[in-house]
């Protein structure tokens, strides 16, 4: 381990591209996000051989690749497994999953859920495209309904599941949202996600030039998206528009948009508080979706709760205070034995 | 001899007052509905007699659901055991002893017990309700149906409440001591040390005295009953066996596993992380590992069969032993991981605890239907490791081996237990430092090639180094997709791919050179050769050894290396007129052995989700030596 008077050497973005051709399509929002990847990498002062980035299947699990990390693009949805167990073996590697929404959410989604709620300290980066792109454009979890594709051509009947509503439903201790695009917003999340100890969910709304083009357009194009995202700030009332004039406001149980102003002041807003233990209320941003609503963008909740392989190790250590590190003939001997002597066996009696 | 009566010496000697008669080898079964302790009343006499110093072996059997309607035929649970004054190797094809705790286990078990054998019943169990549960029509006890046996009608509820009556306990609570009440009995029966019982009732209940005071003391009642009841006018004994000198404790397969999975991670000085999803009949693997902390495991109970397995996949990709445990259902779940191992050639250790299939099957009953499955149930050119272990302590040895020829050869290792020795017992020689297997592991920390690192670049066995995350300058990606030979770059070169096939059906080939040549058991060549894999070792030896006995010309090569093969199978094959392959499945090895060496080997198939009994084997190989 490194320590605070290590003298790291200091890697700049472009030493974290591996020697292979990066072969998503023209225009393909992954390029934004492997570009700030990489200039997130380089800030964070960890030795390129601790990163490990793991992948399932699809567009955006071709990510390890082209990284000059370790990585392993493992099988369809199990990458949180193999994180999991790399974690396990080896705590003190900095790990990523790069997910998408077919591959986290389909295929996937049970392992999705139980990496969040253990916390194994690990960052997850869901590529959400609300679509297929690698089988050549099918409907996926993600698609809004009525979403025409050549296996929904009448449009898709199947209800959408909202990512980060499943993160916050399996307890996830970091839950955040950026856009393909946003690259000074995409480039903070990423970091604070980087820094967070424990299991971190990003979904990244990424843009698929070939078959959903267009389909974030309201929360990614300068010119419309101030009045349909609403930027998160720690402790700040939520307030968004072109105009900064409108708000969120908590009336009753629900969330509704108010317009600042005519008696309605910022104190009248649901303040953000992404340190609350209760993901109640990070549950209803979750839920806030285009048209009716602002979408949510930035950190919606970030807690601390120990990480799974850190209990796990513990449990190690405890044991080992207690009854000493066993050793071979520990483990032998530790049940009853007796021992037999030339032709005659003796009642021997172990616990004495 | 396991299946035959047991030869009787009169040598009708006093003891405690009744006379001793000396027996060679005894089979008690215990049964009753699974709430009646059953397994628990049988685990507690194998453990005394192993201590006592004979060598035992054992057959639990009981049903899927943990508390079937109480008195009906589904919810009965018997446990077996084999005990002897010389080596054996089976838990015995048939039952000496019946304890029979009420109607219905009489009913299931009363075909399994020799005739003339002593039967022992619960009498006040025999209710007409209880009579008709079973489907009795009328009372066997009184019908006359019985007069075969040696019935022994005992009221084991009254007498064991009687025995308890100063604790106040309810009705229900005294109830629950019963089995001991049984266990008594036999012990005196079958004179068998108490002091163990009475120290596990003392350690296990050390928190709850009524409940070790109720135990102990229907331990007792049932033992002095025996001594004192008009009913049994003999008891018997069973010399200690020749056993080679050294510290024996008793294991299950499944112990023996975990002990050979904490004992290979600390020769390897390894971690070893096992992530492993519930189910029958490898959960007892996990509850073990979860108990061994202190020897470093780190267990994980995964959220489905496919987690686990990449889970083990992931730890071996960080260096450590990555291991996972399941049953067939569970195999047919973890096989697109281990393609993935397959193709990244990872370390995995698989460990299938076969049970009768297909789907859910027969979850708590025993098979060996899953070799295909581990050989062939992936897609594409897939070639795996795969070895089965003989005998509950042979899963000891066999384990270490899976787990030596994983991390030696990058590549998963298939360890085919199955539900018979997962849960059967015999006594283990604990080994000496000095004898168990050196291991040892290299990880690379320096480029291997132009100062760069090839993570595809082969040794003269063809395998890859072991390059682990954290290890500066040899950061690579790896993955499911072809790989160009070498650097592991993807690639869909169609002659790389066929070359990468290719090479990785010849690493594993490979391995002949590193496993002992299959044993030949008996003459070198002869009539008929009995080639068996897996947990029918004993039944086959124990048949083979009595047809020999016979006159006949008989041999037996057991297989513990199902792929590779060891070097001389083929050879061996070709030195007998017969080739005999008994299976508990349709014949999986049999063609296997066809295929791979054209021989006309004649399978013995079962499939009732039990083990093979002596005189089935011994038949077919009477029949094949006359042909």
């Amino acid at each position: 381990m490194a320590t605070m008077t290590t003298t790291l050497p200091t890697l700049t973005p472009k030493e974290f591209a591996s020697d292979q051709e990066v072969r998503w399509c023209p225009g393909c929002g992954d390029y934004s996000i492997l570009a700030q990847m990489k200039k997130v990498l380089a800030s964070l002062g960890i030795p390129r051989e601790k990163l490990v980035f793991i992948s399932g299947i699809g567009c955006s699990s071709r990510f390890p690749y082209y990284l000059n990390t370790y990585g392993f693009h493992t099988i369809h949805g199990r990458a949180p497994t193999i994180a999991t167990g790399l974690k396990l073996a080896r705590p003190d590697l900095s790990v990523w999953v790069i997910t998408g929404d077919g591959d986290g959410l389909s295929i996937g989604g049970n392992h999705l859920i139980h990496a969040l709620r253990r916390n194994v300290d690990i960052k997850i980066l869901l590529f959400n495209n609300e679509i297929y792109g690698l089988t050549k454009g099918q409907y996926s979890p993600t698609s809004r309904i009525g979403t025409r594709t050549k296996s929904s051509p009448l449009g898709s009947i199947d209800n959408p599941v909202k990512p980060l509503s499943i993160a916050l439903a399996a307890e996830a201790t970091f839950v955040a949202r950026t856009v393909d695009v946003d690259i000074n917003h995409l480039t903070e999340v990423l970091h604070r996600a980087a820094v967070h100890r424990g299991a971190a969910f990003v979904e990244i709304y990424q843009n698929c030039k070939i078959f959903n083009d267009g389909v974030f357009e309201y929360a990614s194009d300068k010119s419309i998206k101030a009045d349909n995202v609403l930027y998160l700030e720690h402790g700040k009332p939520l307030i968004f528009g072109k105009d900064r004039n409108k708000g969120i406001r908590l009336n009753g149980t629900h969330l509704e948009v108010v317009t600042l102003g005519s008696g309605i002041t910022a104190d009248d807003l649901l303040i953000h508080d992404e340190k609350s233990e209760d993901p109640s209320l990070a549950f209803m941003l979750s839920r806030m979706v285009h048209p009716e609503f602002p979408e949510v963008l930035g950190v919606l909740r970030a807690v601390q709760r120990s990480t799974y392989e850190e209990l796990v190790l513990k449990q190690i250590e405890d044991v080992i205070k207690v009854k000493g590190r066993g050793t071979l003939q520990d483990l032998f001997r530790s049940e009853d034995t007796w021992v037999v002597e030339g032709p005659r066996s003796q009642m021997q009696d172990a616990s004495t | 001899m396991a299946s035959t009566a047991p030869s009787i010496q009169e040598k009708a000697q006093k003891h405690n007052g009744k006379p001793v008669q000396e027996l060679d080898a005894v089979v008690v079964r215990f049964a009753g509905d699974s709430g009646d302790g059953m397994q628990l009343a049988g685990a507690q006499f194998t453990n005394a007699s192993a201590i006592f110093g004979n060598d035992i072996s054992t057959l639990p059997d009981f049903p899927a659901e943990i508390r079937a309607p109480a008195g009906t035929l589904a919810g009965v649970s018997g446990f077996q055991i084999n005990f002897s004054s010389y080596d054996i190797y089976t838990p015995g094809d048939q039952v000496n002893t019946l304890v029979a705790m009420n109607p219905a286990a009489l009913k299931t078990n009363i075909a399994d017990l020799e005739p003339g054998g002593l039967l022992i019943v619960n009498s006040d169990a025999f209710t007409p309700q209880d009579l008709h549960k079973a489907g009795y029509e009328s009372n066997p006890l009184e019908d006359g149906s019985l007069k075969a046996y040696r019935v022994i009608k005992v009221p084991i509820t009254t007498l064991n409440r009687e025995a308890v009556k100063e604790l106040r306990l309810t009705p229900r609570e005294a109830d629950r001591c019963k089995n001991f009440f049984a266990l008594g009995l036999l012990y005196w029966l079958y004179e068998r040390p108490m002091e163990p019982t009475l120290r596990w009732i003392r350690e296990k209940f050390a928190k709850n005295p009524a409940v070790m005071e109720a135990n102990t003391r229907s331990l007792k009642a049932g033992y002095h009953y025996g001594e004192t009841t008009e009913e049994l006018p003999v008891h018997y004994r069973v010399q200690r066996a020749p056993i080679p000198p050294g510290t024996y404790r008793k294991v299950t397969g499944n112990e023996a596993t975990a002990l050979g999975l904490v004992a290979a991670s600390l020769l390897l000085d390894k971690p070893l992380v096992y992530a492993s999803y519930p189910i029958t009949p490898a959960s007892d693997i996990l509850h073990q590992l979860a108990e061994l902390k202190r020897y470093g495991v780190r267990t994980v109970q995964a959220e489905d069969e496919i987690s686990a397995v990449g889970m083990a996949i992931g730890a071996s990709f960080g260096g450590a032993i990555g291991a996972t445990a399941t049953s067939g259902p569970g195999i047919c779940l973890k096989l697109e991981g281990i393609n993935l191992a397959v193709m990244t050639e990872l370390p995995l250790v698989v460990i299938d605890v076969q049970r009768a299939g297909p789907s859910t099957g027969m979850p708590t009953k025993t098979e060996q239907a899953d070799l295909l499955q581990a050989l062939f149930g992936r897609n594409g050119e897939s070639p795996v490791v795969v070895v089965a272990p003989t005998s509950p302590a042979d899963c000891f040895t066999m384990i270490i081996e899976a787990v030596r020829l994983a991390v030696r050869y990058m590549t998963p290792v298939f360890f085919l237990s199955d539900g018979f020795l997962a849960n059967s017992a015999e006594p283990w020689r604990i080994p000496n430092l000095s004898d168990l297997p050196k291991l040892s592991v290299t990880h690379p920390d320096r480029p291997n090639r132009d100062g760069r690192f090839m993570p595809y670049l082969r040794d003269e066995r063809l395998v890859r180094q072991w390059a682990v995350p954290g290890t500066p300058g040899l950061e690579h990606r790896i993955g499911g997709l072809e790989k160009e030979d070498i650097t592991g770059n993807v690639s869909y070169d169609p002659l790389n791919h066929e070359r990468m096939v290719h090479l990785r059906a010849q690493k594993v080939a490979n391995i002949v050179h590193d496993i002992p040549p299959v044993r030949v058991e008996g003459p070198e060549e002869g009539d008929v050769l009995v080639v068996g894999w897996g947990g029918t070792y004993g039944t086959i030896a124990t048949a083979v050894q009595r047809a020999r006995r016979l006159g006949l010309s008989v041999a037996h090569a057991h297989l513990r290396y199902l792929n590779p093969m060891p070097g001389n199978t083929g050879a061996i094959l070709r030195r007998f007129r017969k080739i005999l392959v008994p299976e508990l499945n349709r014949g999986h090895l049999r063609l296997l052995l066809r295929a791979e060496f054209l021989v006309d080997a004649v399978g013995l198939s079962k499939v009732q989700g039990r083990p093979f009994l002596v005189t089935e084997i011994l038949n077919k190989i009477q029949e094949l030596a006359k042909k």
